[in-house]
């Protein structure tokens, strides 16, 4: 048995927040009780939380581990390696691996991996088009039973509306969430960054926001239209962001997600060619982060994802136009985030929320509770803790991030996975896989 | 750190004109029976054009030459990028051979730059980089302004210049948009929405001194300058235009309509033009063209551009020993 004490417990789900201690049994949490409460208890491990925050284990929506196939960006290890020491306990990987995670064999692969590591949960996220090819539906009844919680072909929108459709209809007996790379590729059409005066000096062809918002209130519609669960990867635009809103409002089952990246930076952090700032979607001007931030203050947005995108130096060291698409996400998300706690512009609860509760939710997992029963899935924050993002703090392979160099306050100090103590001091400890 | 010629944009009004004066010396080396000066004797520039270029290449090439510099030329089909080697290799191993200046033409806005960051002890100078930059065009069209408005007894501030045709994809637009700017002129981008777009509104980018103008008669009105910029043939297939056809008949600039609205103008033309869709043979061959000015300036700038890279160290002392 663990015992958490001394710290401050956040629990977004049952909206606590105080001087709690947790008692942790095997890989669930037995009770939750005022400070001091387990002390008398006998030959339990106790985890000195003093200073520090007591949080649901993160939940990342949209990751990329880019194993199988590409296992020179990332594997599934050094990706759960990074996440656990960015507090994260369960993350969902994109199916974009080579091949595609389109049938049970590749599904079963990834979950094999990831519970090798016995790091952070590993849960795949089937293609919803065999080979993304936006043509024939993947089997979708046999990933969810293989371990599948969602379905996306990410990076590649579905472009045929009756596909999406059928889609949706098919998951509303497997009830998952179908997750939505929002992008008009007739607009975006070749871009390589936000459509502004910006890209318009730099001579680079634009993404318009346009091509994100079309594309989500079609899905809100089809949505409505067949009473499927849609989500919204990656919200960039504050257009999208109220579309969302109001599909809400109509009572459409619908969460979204944004990016550490799109609520702290704007395209002029690309300067002169930085392709460490390319990603899709873009980032948008200051009205567009104004406005996905409100999102994911007011809950619009439900959860922060990291939208992690591991690419070797080779597909950056290019011409801008060339360069790939994404950048790292899984460290550096919550110190991001607890910036704007800091300048009072989100609140704490809101925020731990949008990392852990919130999420869960949308794929509606077993994660983001601090209950009696819930899985033992913990992230301790300490939350003044000032660190710099150097090259050599980087778990991934890779290390494309317009954030290394940045000084950062807030780590992941202890996290625990099905009450094992992953992360220890900040230190990754190896869980002999 | 070398210095390089990237863009026109950031460039200082006193540099700009350094560079003018500069290549104006130059003109005559051009006029001589032996055209040819010692300035960059025992330099090396090597021409890296990743994009198809007869004028701006020869251009280069022979300014290269008349200042006694070695010059090299390499050309995208016979580079190592067609076997697949990446920009930054091909650019790493040419300066492992210690050229002074590398002369970069690119498709990709920004290679000049990625480049300029990464080598050492090269300097570059942007030849043309995707829609971006193309500033040896934009000093090459200023000193043909300024040689021949000084005969008329004017400075080359206070121009009315009226830009036609696709802006959206145009170095030229953008490099003439930035020199205009440092010299206070007024410039008016026309054509059709679809190849003027409305980006170019944002002020805090593009100044207050930048006007949007989708008619044509409207747009040159007044002007005492019309640059007519390249009108590609893919556009229609791209959904810029419906047709060529159609689009000449919006936006040539033809002598009825010059006559009627900008009588007093005077025409430049980047090449290489496509006569009857964005200019007339009429306007292209007739007094108001100064499109072999241009080119024969531009050999004059670009051997002021070269030099005042390639001859040392940066000083002042050395720039204007020309």
């Amino acid at each position: 048995m663990i015992v958490i004490s001394g710290g401050t417990l956040i629990d977004p789900s049952a909206q606590r927040e105080g001087e709690y201690d947790l008692l942790l049994e095997g890989a669930t949490i037995k009770d939750v009780q005022k400070r001091g409460s387990f002390s008398e208890l006998k030959s339990v491990r106790i985890i000195d939380a003093r200073g520090k925050w007591v949080t649901p284990g993160f939940v990342d929506l949209h990751v990329h581990l880019r194993e199988p196939g590409f296992e020179w960006k990332e594997t599934i290890k050094s990706g759960a390696e990074a996440a656990v020491l960015g507090g994260y306990t369960s993350i969902c990987c994109m199916p974009n691996t080579r091949p595609t995670n389109d049938c049970a064999e590749i599904a079963k692969f990834i979950l094999d991996r990831g519970r090798n590591t016995g790091l952070a949960r590993v849960l795949p996220i089937g293609s919803i088009s065999k080979a993304l090819q936006g043509k024939e539906m993947s089997p979708l009844s046999e990933l969810k039973s293989a371990g599948c919680v969602a379905f996306s072909d990410d990076g590649e929108p579905i472009w045929d509306a009756g596909l999406m459709r059928r889609s949706l209809e098919w998951c509303l007996m497997l009830d998952l969430p179908i997750s939505c790379h929002e992008e008009d590729k007739h607009l975006s059409c070749g871009g390589c960054m936000n459509e502004s005066g910006l890209s318009t000096r730099l001579g680079l062809k634009g993404i318009p926001g346009v091509a994100e918002d079309v594309m989500i209130a079609r899905d809100i519609e089809l949505a409505r239209f067949t009473g499927g669960r849609v989500h919204i990867c990656h919200v960039s635009t504050a257009r999208g962001t109220e579309l969302i809103r109001r599909a809400k409002a109509d009572g459409i089952r619908i969460s979204a997600e944004a990016t550490p990246h799109h609520i702290v930076l704007t395209e002029e952090a690309i300067g002169e060619y930085d392709t460490n700032c390319k990603m899709s979607p873009p980032l948008r001007g200051e009205a567009d982060r104004l406005g996905v931030l409100a999102g994911l203050k007011d809950g619009t947005i439900d959860a922060l994802a990291s939208d992690h995108a591991p690419h070797e130096r080779d597909s950056k060291e290019v011409e801008f136009a060339k360069a790939s698409f994404g950048i790292l996400g899984l460290q550096t998300s919550l110190p991001l985030l607890l910036d704007f706690v800091r300048q009072g512009a989100i609140s704490r609860m809101r925020a731990i929320e949008a990392l852990s509760t919130g999420p869960a939710k949308a794929f509606k997992l077993n994660a983001g509770r601090l209950v009696a029963g819930a899985p033992a899935d913990i992230t301790i924050i300490d939350p003044d803790y000032s660190w710099t993002f150097r090259k050599e703090v980087v778990r991934s392979l890779s290390l494309n991030s317009p954030f290394i160099g940045r000084q950062m306050r807030g780590i992941a100090d202890t996290v625990v996975v099905e009450g094992r103590v992953v992360v220890d001091g900040q230190r990754l400890i190896s869980q002999g896989a | 750190m070398p210095r390089h010629l990237l863009g026109i944009e950031g460039m200082s009004r006193e540099e700009l004109l350094q560079y003018l004066d500069n290549a104006e010396h130059f003109i005559e080396v051009s006029g001589r029976d032996i055209k040819k000066v010692p300035a960059l004797r025992g330099k090396t520039i090597v021409n890296l054009f990743l994009e198809p270029s007869t004028r701006t290449r020869s251009s280069f090439e022979i300014a290269g030459k008349r200042l006694s510099a070695d010059t090299i030329n390499i050309s995208g089909s016979e580079s190592s990028v067609v076997k697949g080697e990446t920009l930054l290799d091909t650019a790493k191993n040419l300066e492992a051979m210690a050229p002074d200046v590398l002369v970069i033409r690119h498709r990709e806005s920004g290679a000049p730059h990625f480049l300029a960051r990464r080598l050492k002890t090269t300097a570059v100078v942007n030849a043309g980089d995707g829609a971006h930059e193309h500033p040896t065009q934009a000093l090459l069209d200023l000193l043909t302004l300024k040689i021949h408005f000084s005969k008329l007894g004017r400075d080359i501030s206070g121009l009315k210049v009226a830009i036609v045709g696709d802006v959206r994809h145009s170095r030229v637009a953008r490099s003439n948009l930035w020199a205009h700017r440092l010299l206070g002129n007024k410039v008016t981008f026309v054509g059709p929405p679809t190849l003027v777009p409305g980006e170019f509104r944002d002020s805090s980018i593009f100044g207050n001194n930048l006007h949007l103008e989708a008619d044509l008669a409207r747009g040159i009105e007044g002007a005492d300058v019309i640059i007519c910029l390249r009108m590609q043939l893919e556009r229609q297939s791209e959904h810029f235009v419906p047709s060529l056809e159609e689009y000449s008949h919006e936006y040539c600039v033809s002598e009825r309509v010059l006559s009627r609205y900008a009588p007093n103008s005077v025409v430049l033309h980047p090449g290489p033009a496509n006569r009857g869709t964005e200019v007339s043979s009429e306007v292209l061959d007739g007094p108001r063209s100064l499109v072999s000015e241009q080119v024969t300036h531009g050999v004059a700038v670009r051997m002021a551009v070269l030099f005042t890279l390639a001859a040392g160290s940066p000083s002042t002392n050395q720039e204007q020993q020309v």
